[in-house]
């Protein structure tokens, strides 16, 4: 990875790579998305709304993967002092936060005609919550840390901003355990590494709506990576010039 | 209960923050990148 720690030669791979993963990622879910609303039966118990698994699944996915990405970036820069680990941190806050806010909107928009309610105080709804406050919290300390010049590196986080990151990734296996410790109005585990509970018949686009969003996500990302550096490259420019 | 109602809204907040978040991203790069690569005096 410290190949990767020299900003030029992260971006002579991070410019063409965008493009690669944003197009085929937007393809991918468009195409998920469309065959998931018109090509799969309506459950037989649910009926129509079963569709809303093709967003909400891949929102859940993106909103715990984007706070393990944060905790990665926060191992790196905290023991290996990668420059651009605080800098991949900040890049993913913003659509990991995102991505679990819709995660929460959506399972709260499919719970009211399934479960007749928008929200419960449940394991897996709180802690899902927490997770988005999190992700607001890094998201401020990131931000204030950059303004007052304690970031490390190529603008990336502070210390403390990398431990809240890798703190608050406690909070992940919380989620995903949720269901099988408490009682829960949400299902068990429906996808396990033994197999699937859901009929092949209703399963096969939420593969291409998973996989088109992360694509997706990760071409944001790179965008914002991208962003940042840049914006560095020019405070650090203007700066020069101020000193003379 | 209409069905299809809970599925465009959870679809349509889906999309917007998608292409919300999309367009916002690459403004961002845009606008930075353009002014990293009108510094003078650039190498």
């Amino acid at each position: 990875m410290h190949r990767f720690a020299n900003p030029a030669r992260f971006l002579k791979i991070a410019r063409p790579l965008t493009g690669w993963l944003f197009w085929p990622g937007l393809l991918l879910l468009i195409a998920g998305a469309a065959c998931g609303l018109w090509l799969t039966p309506a459950d037989y118990l649910q009926g129509d709304t079963v569709r809303i698994l093709y967003i909400h699944v891949p929102a859940a996915w993106l909103g715990m993967g984007g706070w393990t990405g944060i905790a990665l970036a926060a191992l790196m820069q905290l023991v290996w002092r990668h420059p651009l680990a605080g800098v991949a941190g900040r890049a993913i806050a913003a659509p990991g936060a995102l991505f679990t806010a819709i995660c929460l909107a959506t399972g709260s928009i499919w719970g009211r005609p399934t479960w007749g309610t928008w929200w419960e105080w449940d394991g897996r709804m709180t802690s899902m919550l927490v997770l988005f406050f999190l992700y607001l919290g890094y998201i401020a300390l990131a931000n204030a840390s950059a303004r007052q010049g304690q970031a490390a590196g190529q603008g990336g986080v502070s210390t403390v901003t990398a431990i809240f990151g890798l703190v608050g990734a406690v909070n992940i296996p919380i989620i995903n355990r949720s269901v099988v410790w408490w009682n829960s109005l949400h299902q068990g585990p429906s996808i396990t590494l033994r197999g699937s509970s859901i009929d092949g018949s209703l399963l096969w686009p939420l593969g291409l709506t998973l996989l088109g969003f992360t694509l997706w996500f990760a071409a944001i990302v790179l965008m914002r990576m991208r962003a940042i550096l840049a914006q560095n490259k020019v405070e650090a420019r203007m700066q020069r010039l101020a000193r003379g | 209960m209409n069905q299809w109602a809970f599925v465009v809204a959870a679809y349509g907040v889906t999309a917007a923050g998608t292409a919300i978040m999309s367009f916002v991203s690459w403004r961002t790069m845009r606008r930075a990148e353009t002014a990293a690569e009108a510094l003078p005096g650039r190498a």
